[in-house]
């Protein structure tokens, strides 16, 4: 028989359980306060004082740096700077931008927040400052059509503070050692592979271990070769009916899969982190590793005079050469309390001669807009090599943005399981473009 | 009723901070949210997603493997230790219990990688073809997480059943002696009798670890390679904020919940 009491308790505690939810379904509709393009009338800081309110990626010296050198021109702004880790960032971004607004936010994928009316529409400011007179394909990424989709057309809403290039560092002593040099079609890099191979030198450094499928840049920088970037972007922006199961993409895949067979990575790709790749190569254990000029000061720094760099060579000699590349970018909260002076602070990051100096010294990048930089860059250097990469990738247009950030859950739900199977064998280069292909479906039609 | 008045306090902080979040969640498992604009209902077509996807459901399967790794090294090594330690359990074998997970995981990931300390034991007594990058290789990587949680358990079941085992009375262990037992029957007579409570807290603690296992798989393998050491407390996470499925993510936080309570259950009544 049960105690009274007992009975009284479970009945308190299933009354308590109930206070606690309200009869409303979870979550609320956000009403942004920003309706299309901002009417913008000469946007500034004022004089008053003002407190921008950020959020920058931790470890980025730029941001901060630039900060600093904008507080020294604008003495009535400071700053209430947040640093958090690049994922931490990511993953929380729709929760900050919906609570607790900052003017200013690094966000490297806008699809998904400005499609919620998390973002402001800069377009405003874009036709005022000339941003739309940047390169295309540096801006392109982060337009976004209504309701969050496709990407690459409509309003923009973030922008960059430099451009950004990704293809193949190099170990100029080891390849001086082995007699490769710099490859001008696909062919001559399989044969500077197996050259390596032969002298004993891990050929390519890579990272495919744990959450983070670093074979995507591989992948995607055979894609670049074998088929045409637009045709990439169109699936990473999710235009109506791409595919990334396209001949040429199973061609690409079916190359790196070769190159895994072959025994070009290390044997422990799959527990190897981005970290751990990195050390590899600057400790030269390694000939190549693909990786984007956001390395090139550290590699200035680390490995002096020792390393170079060269776009993903074409399928012959002479085609056009593209490239991964997405620009760091900025986007300003909807319901930002400052945006006119955090869009002047985007305005002055890539205008000013001193922020634009900061970007190459700092930042290891070209400054975005305008050709040359009045800042020295170290002839030789790999700064000066990912440089002209740059102009190369700008001149052709021929500029990509990354396959992992067509949605945002295709890098950690479809390519890391699927590229860690691919190593392990147990995925076919066919089956790993198709697998991804459907999930990427199922993941932009729910 | 006035006893009501003094566990108030404690069980409107119970309620707010235990309940509540749980019924929410409850709640949540029936919508279709991404944890900030606005959600449908679908009732329970998150349950159904969360046993028909083969991604969840082999994440469950992983955790019910590694309650055998987590619960079964412990208990059945520190049931070994304590015995044959009967004066107590030396530091060392607590050590384990005082690193954080999250650093034992990263000193593993070194000890287990393809020039850790592991493959080096190996190769040195001739074992080439042993070696392999233990977290890196989808057959392997679920095992090696095992061991990883058995090692962290391994101090605290020892501490808790050499508690046990020293409180046993010496006369017993001398009455059965003066009847012929062996060690062997010592110890099925005497001891194990004797330290059931502490081995059904033992598997009960280490079930928890490992059905909830999170930190030291995010480290170590992050689920990979391939899903091959996904589980259910990685997936909540990744789905809640990285694919931001919070309605999915809530359904399978409560099919957790209701399995934690299945394997915990009988252990608990079995050692009452």
């Amino acid at each position: 028989m049960q105690r009274p009491d007992l009975h009284r308790a479970r009945l308190a505690v299933v009354a308590l359980a109930l206070l606690g939810i309200g009869c409303a379904a979870p979550g609320s509709d956000l009403t942004s306060t920003v309706d299309g393009p901002a009417v913008v009338s000469e946007p500034s800081c004022g004089t008053e004082p003002l407190t921008l309110r950020a959020r920058f990626e931790t470890g980025s010296a730029l941001a901060g740096a630039l900060a600093d050198e904008f507080t020294r021109q604008h003495p009535n702004v400071t700053w209430d700077i947040r640093e958090e880790q690049f994922d931490v960032l990511t993953r929380n971004a729709p929760r900050v931008l919906a609570d607790d607004p900052p003017d200013l936010m690094r966000l490297p994928q806008v699809s998904d927040v400005a499609g919620a009316g998390l973002l402001r529409d800069l377009d405003g400011y874009a036709r005022w400052f000339g941003w739309d007179r940047l390169p295309e394909s540096q801006t392109r990424p982060l337009r976004v059509g209504p309701g969050g989709g496709p990407r690459g057309e409509g309003p923009l809403y973030a922008t960059g503070l430099s451009t950004s290039v990704t293809g193949f560092f190099y170990d100029e002593e080891l390849a001086a050692r082995i007699g490769v040099r710099e490859p001008t079609t696909l062919a001559e890099l399989d044969d500077a592979l197996a050259r390596a191979q032969r002298a004993g030198v891990t050929p390519l450094a890579g990272f495919n271990g744990g959450a983070t499928g670093g074979l995507t840049f591989p992948l995607q920088s055979l894609m670049g070769a074998y088929g045409s970037p637009e045709e990439i972007d169109d699936w990473t922006f999710q235009r109506p009916g791409a595919r990334i199961d396209t001949p040429a993409g199973v061609e690409a895949a079916r190359h790196l899969a070769r190159w895994l067979a072959a025994g070009y990575f290390d044997p422990d790709l799959n527990a190897t982190d981005y970290a751990r790749m990195m050390d590899r190569f600057i400790s030269g254990r390694a000939l190549f590793m693909v990786n984007g000029d956001w390395e090139s000061a550290t590699l200035d720094r680390r490995m002096p005079g020792r390393a170079g760099f060269f776009l993903t060579p074409p399928l012959r000699a002479g085609e056009p050469r593209a490239a991964m590349a997405g620009p760091p970018s900025f986007g300003i909260a909807a319901r930002a309390e400052h945006p006119d002076c955090a869009a002047v602070f985007l305005d002055w990051a890539v205008s000013d001669p001193v922020a634009r100096d900061l970007v190459v010294r700092v930042g290891g990048a070209r400054p975005l807009g305008g050709a040359a930089t009045s800042s020295p860059v170290e002839p030789g250097s790999v700064t000066a090599a990912t440089f002209a990469a740059t102009d190369e990738v700008l001149a052709h247009d021929t500029a990509m943005d990354f396959i992992a950030n067509a949605t945002g859950s295709v890098y950690a739900r479809s390519w890391t399981p699927q590229l860690q199977q691919l190593v392990e064998g147990e995925q076919t280069p066919e089956g790993l473009l198709a697998r991804v292909q459907a999930d990427y479906l199922d993941q932009i039609g729910g | 009723m006035r006893g009501w008045l003094f566990v108030l306090p404690a069980l409107a902080v119970y309620g707010v901070f235990v309940l509540r979040p749980l019924a929410l969640t409850a709640q949540s498992s029936l919508y279709r949210w991404d944890g900030v604009g606005p959600s449908t209902w679908v009732g329970a077509d998150n349950y159904v997603a969360v046993v028909t996807d083969p991604g969840l459901r082999d994440s469950l399967v992983h955790a019910l493997l590694l309650v055998v790794a987590f619960a079964g090294g412990p208990v059945l090594l520190g049931l070994a230790l304590a015995t044959a330690l009967r004066p107590g359990p030396s530091l060392v074998l607590v050590l384990p219990q005082a690193v954080p997970p999250v650093a034992a995981g990263l000193a593993w990931s070194v000890l287990l990688s393809s020039t850790g300390a592991v493959n080096r034991a190996l190769e040195a007594v001739g074992l080439h073809g042993v070696a392999r990058t233990w977290l890196g290789d989808s057959s392997t990587a679920l095992a090696a997480v095992g061991v990883i949680g058995a090692w962290a358990l391994l101090g605290v079941c020892t501490l808790l059943l050499s508690a046990g085992v020293r409180r046993l009375d010496p006369a017993l262990y001398e009455a059965v002696r003066l009847d012929g037992a062996r060690r062997w029957q010592e110890f099925r007579a005497v001891t194990l009798p004797g330290v059931r409570r502490e081995v059904g807290v033992c598997v009960v603690i280490t079930s928890l670890a490992a059905l909830s296992s999170f930190d030291v798989v995010y480290v170590t393998t992050g689920g990979g390679p391939g899903g091959a050491t996904s589980v259910p407390a990685l997936e909540v996470f990744y789905l809640a904020f990285a694919e931001r499925e919070v309605g999915l993510a809530s359904a399978l936080a409560v099919v957790l919940v209701v399995l934690v309570l299945a394997v915990i259950g009988p252990v608990l009544r079995w050692s009452r």
